[in-house]
């Protein structure tokens, strides 16, 4: 048996009415990758800020042995000090700034008054070249995209002379190939000797790269499993101890819903890039739904799926869009404005719901009320009596999780403020709902919940268009799926006759141009 | 109510808490001289601009923490052609007034567009305003008058702006004054009660009993004992009865209506708000219409009060009204904040500026004082919002 590298003990941290950690026991061996899964606000986040420092010694109880010795951390310095280096989920680069100054911001080579910059650039080439990369480290940061910055986390990571590199979320924001090419450079690093703490959703990444895995729910870890044989263990396995019951179905059955007269149908629908109108992003697309149909979009990251449902929603992105629609076997002229769109009967929920979907600063109330204020308000005055009304009747439909709705948005975790983004746009009675990665970024149980949702709206006889790039979630959930690749459909089949492999290959034949 | 209790309402209301330490601190400071009934009506009047260039300003911080830099130059500029209209051109009062509010709707207009439709930042396209109004100002006041001024303006307007409502003499009881205490105090306890009523009702969250007696029996005698101030110095100021009508106005606007919702969520994510059907543009464009057109509202107290036009007539207004927001916790990012608290700020930077003239401080001094306690009213607020987390 290996050294055990990393050993906390007893660990309990209490927020203000919370036990986040409860009597946590988590062991890391030497140069394995251990992974670390559970719901969100199961407690892996805190329970790395603990071992980073964040939560400094003294806030919590219980005890950090590293290397044989009992660790007393005030500061991530502390910890990094030792080799401990921690990888947010979200990214700490500044867009301005080059690569190097990125990677030794706050660390900076030379003395305090006088960088050393010839340093600074040379040894960043050389832990660039370590992961991968082959931009030259003066690259500015808004130039690369996602994935290669999160390589240029983990180069940076690698600068501060990391022994043990814990990543929170590596690949939430990458595509499957990005993700793919991460996974197997840490596959190497542990070749090298590195020892690897991995928090994640995916499921499948979990079960391909690790070693180890630990369950943590409500605070405690729940057990640890064992992956070092020669069949990966299955993600029903890992879920079954994530949500504390074995998850047969991890899509909640269709009921047998009528499917009726088409809804929308848009033709020929070509969108242009906005700054650049020459580039076509959406090129000649035709699709339609049904009422009560649940039509899945599959598509890469950056394949044109959002664009083209911004597009429909009222020609919120986008600059000369031709093509035509019909609604209700009308033809119809979307004015530009959401307004005009949700006025028509089409709700966008969108997949960046921090970004553009939920305002954080203001309630639940005020977030679920907003696309349909005229439903709660008479002459412009709003009556706030039925807007707590309203807001109270979604919570209890969709089960968000809060103490009232009153509460700020930004205060929820993940899942909960999906649900407040999908109240929203229930409430504003929608035809036709183009979902766009409903379930990114949240956990398990509640992706099964918004699954049900969506099950419902289309049982009500609701249009529902799911855009996902998690092939099994398009398989698992839709009538019928459109495949999208680079601005353009490029297949369509019925869910009973589609299959992963058929839609990969469907994929892959198009990217050859054939 | 146990401690916990006392402290979390203090630390909700902790400017008003400043509010009130900084007037008993006066109180000392100036022997009982700013609880003179003269103090009273001088307080309103002096600070009249603040609290409407603050409702204007306070909606366009709500955008995004934008600013208008302009209002103060406009003032200077809307006073040199309200008396070149009153009196240069002996105009009717009336007239004069509907010209100098369309004057306001046009500069409104033609900002917003600038900023709503052309995207150019608010700071700068009010800062060619800020510039280029007081030169304008200035310009047509020193072509009319040989003193660079023009005064005095009709009685009829100074009456309507500067004036009191029934007068009577100083020092005798003014009973009209007295009786609107005593009814906006009546209205303002029945109107808490019944809020509470309706929630309970309806099965939602309200305040105790003793809570909402507490908060009504304050309010109530607040009102009260200012009413009964100002009735000892000859009445009703019309002052008090603009700003009163404005404030009250706005907040209702901010508080209960649809498109003061979209100003909140506009400030507080602009991109969710156009994606929710919220018109963003013609929320910049009312923004900036209506601080225009509030500016013009703001100028008439004033010249009314000053009696005369002249070249620095409303310098600075636009600072003032800045603070008179960010002291009242009006988010600088934009998408928080309440009318009553920008009152509330707007209040406590009157009281200093009149405790500190009362008490005869050196005008350079009063400036220091002031920067420093709009500094440690800001921090104190925000250090303890920070603990509540």
């Amino acid at each position: 048996m290996a050294k055990i590298l990393l050993e906390m003990k007893n660990i309990t941290k209490e927020f203000p009415g919370v036990k986040a950690l409860d009597d946590v026991n988590f062991k890391v061996e030497e140069g394995e990758i251990h992974a670390l899964v559970g719901e969100n606000g199961a407690g892996k986040s805190t329970l790395m800020n603990v071992l980073s420092g964040i939560y400094p010694y003294g806030t919590y109880e219980g005890d950090i042995v590293y290397e044989g010795q009992v660790c007393k951390f005030h500061n991530i310095k502390d910890s990094e000090k030792l080799g401990i280096v921690i990888i947010h989920q979200e990214l700490a680069l500044v867009p301005e700034m080059t690569i190097g100054e990125n990677m030794y911001l706050g660390n900076e080579c030379g003395h305090k008054f006088s960088i050393d910059w010839n340093k600074t650039y040379s040894e960043a080439d050389k832990y660039l070249k370590m992961v991968g990369l082959s931009e030259s480290s003066k690259t500015l940061i808004k130039d690369i995209g996602t994935g290669k910055q999160q390589l240029v986390e983990i180069a940076k990571a690698l600068a501060k002379q990391a022994k043990l590199l814990i990543l929170d979320e590596p690949t939430s924001s990458l595509n499957e190939e990005d993700s793919r090419a991460l996974l197997d450079l840490m596959l190497s690093f542990k070749k090298q000797g590195m020892t690897m703490i991995i928090i994640s959703h995916k499921l499948n990444e979990v079960s391909y790269v690790a070693d180890t895995i630990t369950v943590v729910r409500d605070g405690a870890t729940i057990e640890t499993i064992d992956n070092h044989g020669t069949e990966p263990v299955s993600e029903e396995r890992i879920i079954k101890g994530m949500v504390g019951r074995e998850m047969t179905n991890r899509f909640p059955r269709r009921e047998d819903v009528v499917i009726g007269d088409t809804m929308l149908e848009v033709s020929d629908w070509t969108v242009h890039h906005p700054l650049y109108p020459e580039r076509k992003v959406v090129d000649g697309v035709s699709m339609y739904v049904r009422k009560g149909e649940v039509v899945g979009i599959y598509g890469l990251m950056g394949a044109g799926r959002t664009e083209l449902a911004m597009s429909i929603f009222g020609h919120t992105y986008g600059t000369n869009i031709s093509g035509s629609m019909k609604i209700k076997g009308k033809a119809v002229k979307v004015k530009k404005g959401a307004d005009d769109a949700i006025k028509h009967g089409i709700a966008y929920v969108t997949e960046d719901r921090k970004g553009n979907g939920l305002v954080l600063s203001q309630s639940i109330k005020v977030n679920t009320s907003l696309a349909h204020l005229d439903a709660i308000s008479k002459h412009m005055v709003i009556d706030s009596d039925k807007e707590y009304a309203v807001a109270e009747e979604y919570r209890r439909k969709l089960k968000t999780k809060t103490p009232s709705v009153e509460q700020l948005v930004g205060n929820l975790s993940g899942g909960n403020q999906q649900k407040v983004l999908l109240a929203k746009w229930m409430f504003a009675e929608p035809d036709i709902m183009l979902l766009d990665e409903p379930t990114r970024g949240i956990d398990v149980g509640a992706k099964y919940e918004i699954y049900c949702i969506i099950n419902d709206l289309a049982a009500a006889g609701k249009s529902v268009v799911l855009i996902s790039s998690e092939l099994p979630e398009v398989l698992g959930m839709s009538d019928r799926i459109y495949i999208m690749n680079e601005g353009k459909f490029v297949g369509e089949m019925k869910a009973e006759d589609a299959t992963q492999e058929k839609i990969m290959a469907i994929i892959l034949k198009s990217g050859r141009g054939e | 109510m146990n401690r916990e209790n006392i402290l979390a309402a203090l630390k909700k209301n902790a400017m008003l808490i400043v509010l009130v330490l900084v007037y008993l601190f006066f109180m000392i400071l100036t022997q009982g001289g700013i609880f003179e009934p003269s103090s009273f009506t001088e307080l309103i009047n002096q600070n009249a601009y603040v609290f409407i260039l603050g409702c204007g300003m306070l909606m366009c911080m709500l955008t995004g923490g934008n600013i208008d830099l302009s209002c103060g130059s406009f003032v200077c500029l809307v006073s040199a052609i309200g008396g070149i209209f009153m009196i240069v051109s002996g105009l009717g009062t009336g007239v004069s007034i509907l010209l100098l509010l369309l004057i306001g709707v046009v500069y409104g207009c033609i900002l917003g567009f600038l900023i709503a439709y052309i995207h150019i930042p608010p700071w700068i396209a009010t800062l060619a305003g800020y510039l280029a109004f007081r030169g304008l100002g200035t310009f047509i006041l020193s072509s009319n008058s040989p003193t660079g001024s023009l005064a005095p303006f009709p009685a009829d307007f100074r009456s309507i702006f500067y004036g009191k409502v029934f007068p009577t003499e100083k020092g005798v009881f003014n009973i009209p004054c007295f009786v609107l205490g005593l009814v906006a105090a009546a209205v303002v306890v029945l109107m808490l009660f019944w809020t509470r009523k309706n929630r309970l009702k309806k099965g939602y969250e309200a305040d105790t009993i003793r809570q909402v007696a507490l908060k009504g029996g304050l309010s109530a005698a607040v009102i009260i004992l200012v009413m009964s101030r100002l009735a000892m110095d000859g009445g009703i100021p019309t002052t008090l009865l603009w700003v009163a009508g404005i404030v009250l106005i706005y907040s209702f606007i901010t508080s209960k209506t649809t498109i003061g919702r979209h100003f909140y969520v506009v400030g507080g994510n602009i991109e969710a708000a156009r994606l929710s059907g919220v018109n963003t543009k013609r929320i910049m464009f009312i923004a900036y219409l209506n601080m225009a057109v509030l500016t013009t509202i703001a100028t008439m107290p004033v010249i009314a009060r000053s009696n005369s036009a002249y070249a620095n007539l409303g310098k600075n207004f636009e600072m003032d009204a800045i603070s008179a927001c960010v002291v009242g916790g009006v988010s600088a990012s934009g998408g928080a904040g309440s009318v009553l608290g920008m009152v509330i700020g707007a209040t406590l930077i009157g009281v200093i500026n009149l405790g500190m003239s009362l008490i005869s401080l050196d005008a350079n001094y009063q400036r220091v004082v002031k920067g420093f306690v709009l500094l440690a009213a800001v921090v104190f607020d925000i250090v303890s919002k920070k603990k509540k987390k």
